[in-house]
């Protein structure tokens, strides 16, 4: 099964050609192209992963381009780390073109989203079967069209446009890092293999020196892929697409491809110290930064999206403190319950027609079935003690402590607890109390949204217990499978971490319950009446204002200047030529008159000149 | 006859065909023209003479030489003419500066 693993991103390519060319004729059955094209994905990805449970690493390749000695390849990979992401990636994805069939219901454009949908399905499942760098790096910016189109997706929105814009501009930024981390470690290497790479940098053959400094720039992509501080302005933006996209891209896949990245690269990582404490201080300055955005945003989609800047950060944080099984583990978990809580957004948006949390309210008895599935989705990123977001969260907190990075892991203990809080704010200002504006029409989700959502919900619940410090650590034992480079499947910490995290929760929780739901404390109790704090939190630390006073300003500058330059400088060198040259052939278009006299009369003054010459020089024979 | 030297003929000659060239390139009458390319001919022809008479080896065949050019220049006169004729049928002038075609 594992050698047919390469069939499994052709499936939706096979999607998006097919809409691409049948979309218009298809109208609404293209939903059921795609859907039956991703639910192919998704059992061979099932049965490779089962396959891989038990057999070797499978892995091909053939000469893609040689040049004098230099041989690139192509080919696929299925390791552990791959086969888990495919799994992942292709649950996920089906789940959303089972979910788009009932909210995208009635888009004109519905086979073109299909369509799109295909395309960055195709990339992502590429991506992670690549074995070597350069194909990631191919796959890599497919997977940043897809996401380009999907978020312009309304396009006669200017606020998608821009959104659009926005995304590919910011992630192309890390994208240029890793580009040029990828070429000096070619130039190191002679390589892009990734196999190649660990020998070369385990055989020492690569400087220290040139260790951190490939693999900062390499985490420069994956800061722009993952929304790390600084480059994560672009995810909360990318909330214009539709809801079904964000579940999909920014939250389950796409923006997890960084932290996959770092992942798939973690022994070269893992051989500078300065590049692992690198990636754990901007994972947890990340995770706490946008968590604490996320106390005040307003819009449902954004408070979610701010969420998953500060899980993301919790990732890298865990790469950081080489948690490798902790990092992708919450990778997985992280997969599915936020991907559920995306999906149960969009099925209150579905309901209420507005993304305001102010404006909704009292909304469990009216939605049955997406407020349990949400409030699962909540606990179980709150870390609430047996759901699978705790059993990760807990395995991070560990590996921060182990790491040695106390003030990482307390800074991580402070994001926890506002992860808690927000979540529950959310939860509690959406789903209790009274409505808070009219409500028409509200009504459950269709079935085709509602029973992907059932499906992550029980996901949400019972992925932890895949890897657990009661159960024992099958997952990590599994993905680490005695390879020295990735660190141990299991992590023993203190027990005191647990009990800290749980109570760091449960703390959040009641927090947001006193605030929210019995409203014993107001709302502006840490902010004071003077509202500073509150408004900076509003605005996101103004950092898209810092952007646009100075890089945006300075680019602006620039371009303007260059453009001084090509219209005054370049087009002024160009144009007088073309000017000497016009006017020497006017002046000769001019002495054609036509008039025989004076051709004889510059004939024969021309020749008398000619023999005047030769008399006085006597000719240049002499 | 003996007693006129060389340079004198060939001073006519000269000046004969400064004549006729001043005329060639000036005026506008296309008759003239043609008269005044007579005129340097005939320069020519009268350089033959001399060079014929008082050159390193004298003999007779400049003069021969002469007379042939003299026919073929009536030849080419005639020709010339008869063109000017059919130029001045289709044009109605004889203006040499109004004869510009080739400008274009």
């Amino acid at each position: 099964m594992m050698e047919n693993a390469w069939l499994i991103p052709l499936f939706p390519l096979l999607s998006f050609l097919i809409l691409l060319l049948f979309g218009k004729r298809l109208k609404e059955a293209s939903a059921y192209v795609g859907i039956l094209l991703t639910l192919a994905s998704l059992v061979f990805s099932i049965l490779v992963l089962f396959e891989r449970f038990s057999e070797p690493t499978y892995s091909t390749k053939f000469d893609w381009l040689t040049i004098g000695d230099l041989h690139l390849t192509a080919g696929f990979e299925v390791n552990q780390l791959n086969a888990l992401m495919l799994f992942i990636v292709s649950l996920v994805s089906f789940l959303v073109h089972t979910y788009s069939k009932g909210y995208m219901n009635g888009d004109e454009r519905f086979p073109v989203f299909y369509a799109y949908l295909g395309l960055f399905t195709f990339a992502m499942l590429g991506l992670v079967i690549s074995p070597n760098l350069l194909q990631t790096y191919i796959f890599w910016e497919l997977v940043g069209v897809g996401s380009f189109l999907l978020i312009g997706f309304y396009y006669y929105k200017e606020e998608a446009k821009a959104a659009a814009k926005k995304a590919f501009i910011m992630t192309r930024i890390g994208d240029v890092g890793l580009f040029i981390g990828m070429i000096l470690l070619f130039w190191e290497t002679k390589s892009f293999e990734y196999s190649e790479i660990f020998a070369a940098v385990d055989a020492g053959a690569v400087s220290g020196t040139m260790i951190t400094l490939t693999a900062i720039l390499i985490f420069i992509g994956a800061v722009g892929k993952s929304g790390q501080f600084p480059l994560h302005t672009w995810l909360p933006d990318a909330m214009e697409g539709p809801t079904p996209v964000s579940a999909l891209i920014h939250a389950a896949t796409m923006v997890a491809a960084g932290v996959y990245l770092v992942a798939a690269l973690f022994p070269l990582f893992a051989a500078s110290k300065t590049a692992l404490l690198t990636i754990a201080v901007i994972g947890a300055f990340t995770a706490i930064f946008a968590a604490s955005i996320g106390l005040v945003q307003t819009d449902i989609k954004r408070v979610l999206a701010y969420s998953t800047v500060s899980q993301l950060g919790y990732m890298m944080l865990a790469l950081g403190s080489a948690g490798y099984v902790a990092g992708v583990f919450h990778l997985m978990t992280h997969a599915f319950f936020k991907a559920l809580l995306f999906l149960a957004a969009g099925s209150v948006i579905h309901a209420v027609h507005t993304q305001n949390i102010e404006e909704m309210g009292g909304l469990w008895k009216k939605l049955k079935l997406t407020g349990p599935l949400f409030l699962i989705g909540t606990l179980a990123i709150s870390g609430v003690p047996g759901l699978s977001g705790f059993f990760s969260k807990d395995e991070i907190l560990v590996a921060a402590w182990e790491g040695g990075h106390p003030i990482l892991f307390f800074l991580a203990l402070i994001a926890a607890f506002m992860t808690a809080f927000y979540m529950f704010r959310l939860f509690f200002l959406v789903f209790t109390g009274e409505a808070r504006s009219e409500q028409k029409h509200v009504h459950e989700s269709p079935n085709n949204m509602t029973y992907p959502m059932i499906l992550l919900g029980v996901l949400a619940v019972i992925a932890g217990y895949v890897n657990t410090p009661w159960f024992g650590s099958f997952l990590g034992d599994w993905l680490v499978d005695g390879n020295p480079a990735l660190g141990h499947g299991h992590v023993e910490g203190p027990i005191w971490i647990m009990i800290a995290a749980t109570v760091v929760s449960l703390a959040g929780i009641y927090f947001a319950y006193l605030m929210y739901r019995k409203r014993s404390i107001a709302r502006n109790t840490i902010s004071g009446t003077g509202d500073t704090l509150h408004t900076i939190l509003l605005n996101k630390y103004y950092v898209d204002e810092f952007y646009q006073l100075t890089v945006v300003a300075f680019t602006k500058g620039l371009s303007y200047f260059l453009r001084f330059i090509d219209v005054f400088l370049v087009e002024g060198l160009v144009k007088g030529v073309v000017g000497i040259v016009q006017g020497l052939g006017r002046t000769g278009s001019k002495m054609q008159t036509g008039q025989v006299q004076t051709y004889g009369a510059v004939a024969f003054f021309s020749l008398a000149l000619l023999v005047v010459i030769f008399a006085l020089t006597g000719g240049y024979l002499r | 006859m003996s007693s006129v030297p060389a340079s004198a003929f060939l001073a006519l000659a000269l000046i004969l065909f400064c004549i006729g060239l001043y005329g060639a390139l000036t005026k506008r009458n296309t008759v003239i023209v043609l008269i005044s390319i007579e005129l340097m001919l005939n320069a020519v022809n009268i350089n033959l003479v001399t060079f014929s008479k008082y050159g390193i080896a004298p003999s007779i065949t400049g003069q021969v030489f002469a007379l042939f050019a003299i026919s073929v220049a009536a030849a080419e006169a005639a020709v010339g003419l008869a063109i000017l004729i059919s130029l001045y049928r289709t044009r109605k002038t004889v203006n040499i500066d109004e004869m510009d075609t080739m400008k274009n």
